[in-house]
């Protein structure tokens, strides 16, 4: 039995955040599910788990976390010698541009991205209708964010280095709903970004996470 | 001699003292320069060569130029372990993923809610902007609730990550502070018993009492 427990729902980004992560890992793990819609996340035994009621919830034997980026920053440093190198080991410099990246994601993209993906993803598929007003005003704030990582990926390969790193799976999960919907136009109008886009899409990795969701 | 490292932007900026309370932490020698968001200086080509999303802080180390404060933050930590508060951001790898953990609560959780609440009351009055009631009614229900989850762990731990403090509990200085000081939000943490504690060790440390004095030396 894998010592590492996911348990969150194959449909939460966050939850496939850290699933990406322990696939690009090679890393077992068992995926305990989440019954949501039955308030599962919300009982007392998982509320041990994360006292926020929110998925995913990570244990690792005895250590027991909760928040994706937390929980993927953990997986990458312990498991550094397994899978996908997916840090910037060597100098602070570097590894603080890992961080920066990192913190775009979760306070620059990450509202818009999940709000897009809330309203043109998650809602037609809950039977809610879409707030054309919300879905206007997240496009020009995404936009504005993907206008930054235009130039930057003009300068970089990738959003911290010349490789795949943690940077850029935090933007996945997002990054798939968005290109089932309108909002795809937004990555598409721009070269760059869109070409990293199609690049880190396609990892093996990523491609196991979306199988999972078949399931 | 290293050069001091260099902050830009104003102290009255939640992400600036943010940056700040951790160099004093720290005792990392820094130089604040100022921004003039008043006349759009952040905004201004110099400014975005080194924060392209026009924000502040801006951070420089030498030839290394980096933004977003809670990065900014665990690089200062990781580069000057030795430093001031060595365990600021753990000492050992399960100390720093229950850091993590929290910093990653603050920014995911409490900060959202706290910083509409810290706009809406505390700086839209001043810049006589129009407030909104119901944002403002949203987010302190919102704040409510992350504060529960806040007042059930400090009654298991001293500290959000553990019985010291950390980076995880600076993280919240900033906008607390303001919630306290400044939108007469007090009774938000005052009414929970075991947030009202860690509230008042908090912000009773030399660091944060430091950054206050920057903040009103700077108006």
């Amino acid at each position: 039995m894998a010592a590492i427990k996911v348990h969150g729902s194959s449909l939460s980004t966050a939850v496939q955040r850290v699933v990406a992560c322990l696939y690009e890992k090679e890393v077992d793990f068992q995926f305990v599910a989440i019954n949501m819609a039955a308030g599962e996340h919300k009982s007392e035994s998982f509320l041990a788990l994360n006292p926020f009621g929110q998925v995913p919830a990570f244990e690792d034997g005895d250590l027991k976390l909760f928040e994706s980026r937390a929980i993927t920053y953990y997986v990458a440093h312990e498991y550094a010698d397994k899978g996908t190198q997916l840090l910037i080991p060597g100098s602070n410099k570097e590894a603080a541009v890992l961080q920066l990246w990192a913190e775009v994601e979760a306070h620059q993209f990450n509202s818009p991205a999940s709000a897009l993906a809330w309203e043109l993803f998650y809602k037609p598929i809950f039977g809610k209708e879409t707030d054309t007003a919300a879905v206007e005003e997240n496009e020009a704030k995404l936009g504005k964010v993907l206008d930054v990582y235009e130039i930057r990926l003009t300068e970089s390969k990738y959003l911290a280095a010349d490789y795949f790193t943690l940077a850029d799976l935090y933007h996945l999960p997002n990054l798939q709903c968005l290109l089932g919907t309108s909002a795809k136009k937004l990555l598409e109008a721009r070269p760059h970004v869109s070409a990293w886009v199609e690049e880190i899409t396609v990892r093996p990795a990523w491609s196991k996470v979306l199988a999972m969701q078949k399931q | 001699m290293a050069t001091p490292v260099k902050v830009h932007g104003p102290p009255l900026s939640t992400a600036v003292s943010r940056v700040l309370a951790c160099l004093i932490e720290k005792d990392v020698p820094f130089q604040l320069i100022p921004v003039n968001m008043a006349k759009g200086e952040h905004k201004s080509p110099d400014f975005l060569k080194i924060q392209p999303f026009g924000q502040v802080p801006a951070f420089q180390d030498e030839a290394t130029s980096l933004f977003e404060s809670r990065a900014i933050c665990r690089y200062i930590c990781e580069k000057y372990p030795e430093k001031g508060n060595k365990g600021l951001y753990g000492t050992n790898p399960l100390a720093k993923a229950s850091i993590d953990q929290w910093v990653e609560a603050e920014g995911q959780s409490f900060n959202p809610p706290s910083s509409v609440l810290v706009f809406q009351l505390a700086f839209a009055p001043r810049m006589k902007l129009k407030q909104d009631q119901s944002l403002i009614s949203q987010n302190e229900a919102k704040l409510e609730k992350v504060l529960d989850v806040y007042d059930k762990r400090l009654g298991e731990s001293r500290f959000l990550a553990g019985d010291d403090f950390s980076l995880a509990d600076l993280s919240h200085l900033p906008n607390a502070h303001y919630l306290v000081n400044a939108a007469e939000r007090g009774e938000l943490f005052t009414s929970k018993k075991n947030v009202e504690r860690w509230w008042g060790e908090i912000s009773s440390r030399d660091s944060w009492k430091k950054v206050v004095d920057m903040q009103k030396q700077s108006t």
